[in-house]
């Protein structure tokens, strides 16, 4: 079908089968989820929904989505939204990420790439154009994420430069994801990997990734963008865009690094030996002290004018060869002070070491920091770990990353993320030792805290959002007037990046590309309101192995609730009365019930009416009504 | 205007691998974002390690002595080699005959695609420009030697690599 800005055609891989086919896109299904995220969602839904709490995210009947949106490779920067029913939170997160792989995958002729069932052996999907191959991967399979680029890259690059560079000249390189060991061994904080130091890890895609035995997907096109409505008023959009990004120099000079300092000691909002504290004075968390590391200021994906990526190597000492990217802030948190490392040397490292495992930092931070508190409370000892554990200690921490990402000893509970963890060792050891778990619906809260409520999150943030502790969809009021989950949709199913998206520019893209008359307003009141809630059916259908019972899991974890301990705004906590207001507020704006359950007026006038089947069953189970 | 011979002066260690030359390329050419089509490549084949890549325009023209058709020339006030598609066969041969790898044929014409220099100025440096980087440059041709310039995007990258990174694979 010939949808402007569209190609009209998903690709799907069978990896049971061995077969691949075309799935064609009409016109009002795009119109209506758009791309990614939205799109994933609904997909998601078609396919799975009527036997959701029966499949396992880690099961051959998943899926495993990598979707474009009609802005990819038009609007500046790149992304690739990765998707399928999460192993974290048994819903569906929009996980994004830094990849050209959307690009080829738009010239190749496609949409995206739905990977359905599992491989018996180990493989890789490679795509060429109107190619489609199911390869295998033995070659690759228990490769360290370097390894895999590196073997991976010179053989599909060689390949193609062999067949085109006699005739039609040297043709650009392709891209691809993959995944590392903590993947392939199916670790729940496991992501989808792309040039070394990006990650797809909220959802825990890598896991899911790893259960259907492949490896990677490599694609290379050749053609050009899928034809937009009006490509005059896009070219002078694309000019526009970078005008004005140009102009912002921030994420230019300083990546999101600044955060290590400043998101503790000006808004204490920090996570700090797995939250105890958000607030600290470490000056060598500083920006100029990571800077001395940086072997790249600059470094951007395609068609990107913000590049916020700088790129670290560690020469000399015991780190030596370490290379990541800054970190950026989430990985200089969460696997820096969150852990009790304060120095860049042993952040670098760490952060490099979770690249190459294919972990996901966020997630493997989030639940690291759990094991070192349980180990400072004495409920885990030496023995049960295999060795000390202790606040600042990069080494022990990097020999937990390992045992995480190869399931060995400890490492095995600890490979099923926060929540699935801390059930497990609270039977184990007859206490409750959720407080001590910083996790919503499955997920570890981002590197931003709300205690202080001087950072972007409100007392209800967490409690609600769709993709649980993600902070890249932080549920904000006013709703129409706050960058939040509402503008996270549009962004992730667009598929473009938060940092580029300025003013109203995004709108006015896909009004050019598609010709869709989408205000901000009719995204907000409409489409936003679609996916949300889509998504918000999805997560409370869960199971099989965890389900969420709004009364309950609609709430900040339990650390959130305790004063901070230290810096200017000690004594602060998340204000019970507040959480309430705000999630009536928002479950009101949204056409929910008291539970946060779309109410069936709303899938109705959304229409999705059809989800009404699936609110019952999630009543019934809830015993309501 | 008289225009005098230009070149683009390429710095690898200010790339930043951003590809808005190669957007603002397949704008000016193609009329559409197109990767593939853009005159100008980035080529990165380890992460961080970003080489612009485009023609040098040599003073012997390889590739314009290649073709037997007569379909490339060069363009007298910038140097430029310019394509005459109705005379382009698609043969290849200006392809085999470029030392740098730059020639190529269109992915949907299969026509001889290579740097026009924008009749004097080029998309890709303003880009480049106003982004910030300085990574491309205008310079008067007869500031450089093109031999420096005619190579292999690898052996770039390699000694690239090396003075980033310090060497180690």
């Amino acid at each position: 079908m010939n949808i402007p800005g569209y190609n009209g055609k998903i690709l799907e891989v069978d990896l049971s089968r061995g077969k691949d086919r075309l799935i064609e896109l009409d016109e009002e299904t795009a119109y209506k989820f758009i791309g990614g995220r939205g799109l994933a969602a609904y997909i998601l839904w078609k396919e799975l929904g009527h036997k959701w709490e029966q499949v396992d995210p880690l099961g051959p009947e998943n899926l495993l989505l990598f979707l474009t949106g009609p802005l990819t490779g038009y609007y500046p920067g790149v992304k690739l939204a990765v998707s399928g029913k999460s192993p974290q939170t048994n819903g569906v997160v929009g996980s994004v990420v830094s990849s050209e792989l959307a690009i080829e995958l738009r010239a190749a002729g496609y949409d995206g790439l739905i990977v359905k069932g599992a491989s018996k052996d180990h493989v890789y999907i490679y795509i060429e154009g109107e190619k489609v191959e199911v390869r295998s991967a033995e070659h690759l399979w228990g490769l360290r994420g370097r390894e895999t680029f590196q073997k991976l890259f010179s053989e599909v690059w060689g390949e193609l430069k062999k067949k085109n560079l006699a005739h039609v000249g040297l043709t650009k390189e392709p891209s691809f994801v993959y995944i590392g060991p903590a993947g392939e061994n199916m670790v729940r904080t496991a992501a989808v990997m792309a040039k070394l130091t990006h990650a797809a890890g909220y959802g825990g895609y890598g896991a899911v990734m790893g259960s259907k035995k492949l490896k990677a997907v490599v694609a290379k096109g050749f053609g050009p963008m899928p034809p937009a409505k009006h490509p005059e008023w896009v070219k002078l959009l694309i000019r526009e865009a970078w005008n004005r990004l140009n102009q912002n120099i921030f994420w230019k000079q300083w990546g999101t690094s600044s955060g290590g300092y400043e998101v503790a000691n000006l808004t204490s909002s920090e996570p700090i030996r797995n939250w105890q504290e958000e607030w600290h004075d470490a000056r060598t968390m500083g920006v100029n002290n990571y800077e001395a590391h940086w072997v790249k200021r600059y470094w951007g994906d395609y068609g990107c004018p913000s590049t916020c990526m700088k790129i670290s190597r560690l020469i000399g000492g015991k780190y030596n060869g370490a290379v990541t990217d800054g970190p950026d802030y989430e990985l200089q948190a969460y696997l820096g002070p969150n852990l009790g490392v304060f120095e860049p040397r042993g952040n670098i490292y760490l952060s490099s070491l979770a690249d190459d495992l294919g972990l996901c930092g966020i997630q493997t931070g989030n639940v690291a920091g759990f094991a070192a508190e349980l180990c400072e409370k004495g409920i885990l000892t030496r023995e049960e770990v295999g060795f000390d554990l202790k606040w600042g200690d990069t080494e022990a921490f990097a020999r937990l990353l390992e045992a995480i990402a190869y399931r060995k000893g400890i490492g095995d509970i600890l490979a099923e993320g926060v929540a699935r963890a801390a059930d497990k060792l609270s039977k184990q050891k007859g206490q409750d030792l959720s407080r001590y778990a910083v996790h919503v619906k499955g997920i570890g809260i981002g590197a931003h805290g709300a205690r202080s409520g001087k950072d972007f999150p409100q007392a209800f943030t967490y409690a609600v959002g769709v993709q649980g502790g993600d902070h890249t969809s932080p549920p904000r009021l006013p709703v129409e007037k706050a960058w939040g989950e509402f503008t996270a949709a549009f962004e992730d199913s667009a598929v473009i990046c938060s940092f580029n998206a300025v003013d109203d520019l995004p709108y006015q893209f896909l009004k050019a590309i598609t010709g869709w008359e989408i205000s901000s307003a009719k995204w907000f009141r409409e489409h936003a309101r679609r996916i949300v809630s889509l998504q918000r059916v999805l997560l409370l259908l869960g199971g099989p192995d965890l389900y969420w019972n709004p009364r309950i899991h609609d709430d900040n974890p339990p650390r959130f609730y305790e004063p901070l301990p230290s810096g200017p705004f000690k004594g602060r906590a998340v204000d019970r009365t507040e959480l309430e207001k705000q999630k009536k507020e928002y479950f009101d704006y949204l056409g929910w019930d008291q539970y946060g359950i779309p109410r069936d007026e709303t899938l109705r006038e959304l229409g999705i009416g059809e989800l009404s089947e699936a609110t019952r069953r999630i009543r019934n189970r809830l015993k309501l009504e | 205007m008289s225009r005098q011979p230009i070149f683009i002066l390429r710095d690898p260690l200010k790339c930043s691998g951003c590809r808005l030359c190669e957007v603002a390329c397949s704008l000016k050419h193609e009329g559409t974002v197109w990767p593939e089509a853009s005159r100008i490549r980035v080529f990165e084949f380890f992460p961080g390690v970003d080489v612009p890549h485009l023609c040098t325009q040599c003073r012997d023209y390889p590739c314009v002595k290649a073709c037997k058709y007569s379909a490339l020339r060069v363009d007298d006030s910038t140097g430029a080699v310019l394509v005459d598609e109705e005379k382009c066969t698609g043969c290849g041969d200006c392809v085999r005959a470029c030392p740098g790898k730059v020639m190529r044929l269109h992915p949907k014409t299969r026509k001889a695609l290579v740097c026009d220099l924008c009749g004097g100025e080029p998309e890709c440096v303003k880009a480049c420009q106003e982004a910030g980087y300085g990574a491309l440059r205008v310079v008067p041709y007869r500031s450089v030697s093109f031999k420096i310039y005619s190579t292999l995007p690898e052996a770039v990258a390699q000694r690239l690599y090396e003075t980033m990174y310090g060497g180690e694979k």
